[in-house]
């Protein structure tokens, strides 16, 4: 019997205890791409006057997203680790809606994973942040 | 000429921390997270408190690095709003009941946010510090750094760009 790759993937994710405690979902995992749902949380506000998420709750999706991406590609066969992450917040996230990231890992050497990862709550044509990351690529030699 | 005598220690302490209270305390994502604040002076250093569910990597383990990005963004942009707030808590214009009730000007934005990883976040407190390198009418810069163990030996350091709230009045 074939196993599910994402199947494995939210196995894996629901280990992660901060990714728990984001309530994180992949929905998608394959060939250096991943799609990750981080549900609308009162408890993730950083703005109490307007509701709106907290960047750093952005930055985790952002980072498990493209870590997540790093992995599921072809030629990074074992773990990773991120070496860098920009964020460019685009719009305040409208508050009551799940951000959902999406990570494509679009180039791999023998020891780094470049990234680029776009995020949108339920308007998927007005991305709330983009990022790019760099990634160690292990089980280089 | 008489001149006002200076303000008992422990009343101008109050209103610091009282000031700083109300500053971080409402912000539900530093609750979740756990990060107080040491102040000496204006001088602050947030403190991210260890608990289990900030770890990204269990077989390490490791702090998250998402966790360690978001604590030097909260340090960040509480040493911003500090530095604005500053001057209206010690000359009194930001009194302690106004505080209380939550009368505090609008948090900067993140404009853009980049974080460079040095060393594996140890499962166990970390502490941060920013420096505003530029705080201007409409943008700031800062950076930022967090260590646990050892100051010299830095865990990540990030440099952010920040919207200011708009002065009302």
């Amino acid at each position: 019997m074939q196993v599910d790759k994402t199947e494995l993937a939210r196995e894996f994710i629901n280990l992660v205890p901060q990714a728990r405690a984001l309530q994180l979902e992949i929905t998608e995992i394959h060939d250096g791409i991943a799609v990750i749902r981080m549900p609308y949380d009162p408890a993730l506000v950083g703005d109490p006057d307007t509701g709106v998420i907290h960047g750093g709750a952005v930055s985790t999706l952002m980072d498990t997203c493209g870590g997540a991406a790093t992995m599921s590609h072809p030629s990074n066969p074992g773990g990773t680790a991120t070496i860098s992450l920009r964020i460019d917040y685009l719009r305040a996230a409208t508050p009551g809606q799940a951000i959902v990231a999406r990570a494509e890992c679009h180039h791999v050497t023998r020891s780094v994973a470049f990234v680029r990862a776009t995020a949108h709550d339920d308007d998927p044509d007005n991305p709330v942040a983009t990022a790019t990351g760099t990634f160690t690529v292990e089980g280089a030699t | 000429m008489n001149r006002r005598p200076p303000e008992p220690v422990q009343v101008v302490k109050q209103r610091r921390d009282a000031a700083l209270t109300a500053l971080a305390g409402r912000v539900p994502y530093i609750r979740f997270l756990n990060i107080s604040f040491d102040r000496r002076g204006d001088e602050l250093t947030g403190v991210l408190n260890y608990d289990d569910k900030l770890i990204g990597n269990p077989e390490l383990p490791a702090l998250h690095g998402g966790v360690t990005a978001a604590f030097l963004e909260v340090t960040a942009i509480i040493t911003l709003s500090w530095g604005l707030l500053w001057e209206d808590v010690e000359s009194g214009v930001l009194t302690l009941d106004a505080l209380e009730a939550g009368e505090l000007p609008r948090l900067p934005k993140t404009i853009d946010f980049t974080v460079d990883y040095l060393r594996s976040g140890l499962p166990r407190d970390a502490y941060a510090r920013a420096h505003v390198t530029r705080s201007g009418r409409r943008y700031a810069s800062v950076r930022a750094e967090a260590w646990q163990d050892n100051h010299d030996r830095p865990i990540a350091q990030a440099h952010a760009h920040f919207l200011m709230p708009r002065k009302e009045g």
